[in-house]
C-alpha cells in the first residue's frame, strides 16, 4: 500500500482529475446513447471507448487560433482560471480516512470559495470573446452562478448546524450514525440543483445554450483552449458529486452492515459514480428551462426552501439540546 | 521563517496588483488585478491565522462583489472608448494631488507601526469564535448591517420595479 502524502495525492488528483474527465466525456455519450435509444459512440475499440483518444488528438492538433477582434490576455488566461480553481477545490475533500490534502477548519468555505472563483472563467471567456452571444453567455452564467451560488451556500449549513464544524474531516465522522441525506433532505435537494448550476450542466447549461446562443460564452475557442473549458466542466462535475458524497451520503463509509466488506476509497468511488450516472441521467431526462424560468425557479422556489430548512434545522436542534 | 517569506510573497503581489489596478485603462484588466489583490490579502489573512476571514474574502469579495462589478462592465460594454477615456483622466495633475496627500498617511502608518510594540499574531482565530463574537458581544452590529441590508434591497426592488412599470 502506498503512503498517500499529500504531494502524492495531489498529484494522483491532477492525473486522475484529467484522466476521469477524458473518460467520462466518453461514459456521458455512451450512457446517453442508451438512454435515448440510439447508438452513441461505438466505432473506435471496444465500446468506442477509443474515441476518448481520438478525441484528444483531434483538440491537440487543431490550430491554436485567437480572434483578431478578442482581448488577447483575458481570452488565453479565461480558460485555465476554471481549471485551476476547480483542482484547489479538490484538495479539501477526505477521499478517505487519511487520504486528504489539507483539513482546513474552513474545509467547506475553501470549496464554496473556490467553486465561486470558477465564475470568472466564464464570465472573462465570454467578455473576451468580443462576440454578442459569447457576451450573452456571460452575462448569463454570471447572474445563473451568483444566485445559485447562494443557495449553495445556504442549503450547506443545515450540514453544519448538525455537525457543528465547517471542517469536511469533522462532518463526514458526524454521519457515523445516519448519513444526512436523511436528516436534510431539503438541503441535499438544493445542493443538488445549485450544484448543477453552478457547473453549468445541462439542463442548466444556458450559459453555452446551443440553440439560442451557438455555444455560449465559448462560441470563438476552439482546440486546447476548448478543452480547457470542458476540462474544467468535468472537474466541476466530479467536486460537486464528491462534495455530495461527503456532505449527505457519509464520505468514505459504507453502509452500516457492509462497511467492512470494502475499503473506505472503493465506497468513496461507488458512490461518485452513482451520483455522476445521476447527473447524466437528469441530462437526458430533463429539457432546459428558459432563463427567467431558472432565475424564478432559483429565487421564488429554492431561497424559501433553504431559510426553511435552515429554521427547522436550528429548531430541532435546539429542541433536542433542551430535552436531552 | 517559511511564514515570513510567504507573508512577504503575499504582500508584495497584493501591492503591486493594486497598483496595476489603479493604472490600467482597461476597466476588465483592472478588475482582475484587483482580484488578484483580494485573493493575495485572503492569504495574507490565512497566515496571520484568520482562516475564516480568509474565506469569506474569497468567497464574498473576490466571488461575489467582483463578479458584480465584472456584470455591469459587461452590461454596458465600452470598449474602446471607454479605454480612451479613462487614459484621458489619467493625467498626472490629476493624480498628483491625491497621491502626495496619501504619502503623508503612508509615513504616518509606517513611523507608527515602527513605534508600536505589540504580537504580529494573536494565534489562530476559529470559525466558531468569530460566531460566537458576531452573536455574542457584537451582535448589535450584525443586527444592524441586516437592516442596512434590507433597505438596500427594499430600495432596489422599488427601483426596478418602477424601471418595468414604465416599459409596460
Amino acid at each position: 500500500m502506498v503512503e498517500w502524502t499529500p504531494v502524492l495525492l495531489a498529484l494522483g488528483i491532477l492525473l486522475g482529475g484529467v484522466a476521469g474527465a477524458a473518460i467520462l466525456t466518453w461514459w456521458e455519450r455512451r450512457l446517453l446513447g442508451f438512454w435515448q435509444d440510439r447508438h452513441g459512440p461505438n466505432r473506435i475499440g471496444p465500446w468506442g471507448i477509443g474515441l476518448v483518444v481520438a478525441d484528444m488528438i483531434k483538440l491537440l492538433l487543431k490550430d491554436d487560433w485567437v480572434p483578431p477582434f478578442a482581448d488577447r490576455a483575458v481570452f488565453i488566461f479565461a480558460p485555465t482560471a476554471i481549471v485551476v480553481s476547480m483542482m484547489m477545490g479538490f484538495a479539501v475533500v477526505p477521499f478517505a480516512p487519511d487520504m486528504q490534502i489539507v483539513d482546513l477548519n474552513i474545509g467547506l468555505l475553501f470549496f464554496l470559495g473556490m467553486t465561486s472563483l470558477a465564475v470568472y472563467s466564464v464570465l472573462l471567456g465570454g467578455l473576451a470573446s468580443n462576440n454578442k452571444y459569447a457576451l450573452l453567455g456571460g452575462l448569463r452564467s454570471a447572474s445563473q452562478m451568483v444566485s445559485y451560488e447562494v443557495f449553495m451556500g445556504l442549503s450547506l449549513m443545515g450540514v453544519v448546524m448538525m455537525s457543528g464544524s465547517f471542517s469536511l474531516v469533522d462532518i463526514v465522522a458526524a454521519q457515523s450514525d445516519v448519513w444526512f441525506c436523511f436528516s436534510q433532505v431539503l438541503g441535499l435537494l438544493v445542493f443538488v440543483v445549485a450544484g448543477i448550476a453552478e457547473s453549468h450542466r445541462l439542463p442548466f447549461d444556458l450559459p453555452e445554450a446551443e440553440h439560442e446562443l451557438t455555444a455560449g460564452f465559448h462560441t470563438e475557442y476552439g482546440g486546447m483552449k476548448f478543452a480547457m473549458f470542458m476540462l474544467g466542466e468535468y472537474l466541476g462535475l466530479m467536486l460537486i458529486s464528491c462534495m455530495i458524497v461527503t456532505l449527505f451520503f457519509g464520505g468514505w463509509m459504507g453502509p452500516d452492515l457492509l462497511n467492512e466488506w470494502l475499503p473506505p476509497i472503493i465506497w468513496f468511488a461507488i458512490k461518485i459514480f452513482f451520483v455522476i450516472n445521476f447527473f447524466i441521467l437528469l441530462r437526458a431526462a430533463i429539457p432546459r428551462p428558459r432563463y427567467d424560468q431558472l432565475m424564478s425557479l432559483g429565487w421564488k422556489i429554492m431561497l424559501p426552501i433553504t431559510l426553511f430548512n435552515l429554521v427547522v434545522t436550528g429548531g430541532v436542534l435546539l429542541w433536542i439540546e433542551e430535552t436531552v | 521563517m517559511l511564514e515570513v517569506v510567504l507573508f512577504y510573497i503575499a504582500s508584495a503581489v497584493a501591492l503591486l496588483a493594486t497598483i496595476l489596478a489603479m493604472t490600467r485603462a482597461n476597466a476588465i484588466h483592472a478588475l482582475i488585478y484587483l482580484i488578484i489583490s483580494l485573493l493575495a490579502v485572503a492569504v495574507i489573512f490565512f497566515l496571520i491565522g484568520a482562516p475564516f476571514a480568509a474565506a469569506l474574502e474569497i468567497v464574498i469579495y473576490a466571488g461575489a462583489i467582483m463578479v458584480l462589478f465584472v456584470f455591469v462592465i459587461m452590461m454596458l460594454n465600452l470598449g474602446e472608448r471607454g479605454d480612451a477615456r479613462e487614459r484621458q483622466w489619467l493625467q498626472p495633475k490629476i493624480w498628483f494631488g491625491p497621491a502626495i496627500l496619501s504619502a503623508v498617511l503612508l509615513a504616518e502608518i509606517v513611523y507608527l507601526m515602527g513605534t508600536v510594540q505589540g504580537p504580529a499574531t494573536v494565534g489562530i482565530v476559529t470559525p466558531k469564535a468569530v460566531g460566537l463574537a458576531l452573536f455574542g458581544p457584537y451582535v448589535v452590529a450584525v443586527e444592524l448591517a441586516a437592516m442596512l441590508l434590507l433597505a438596500g434591497l427594499v430600495g432596489s426592488y422599488h427601483l426596478g420595479r418602477r424601471a418595468l412599470e414604465r416599459r409596460h
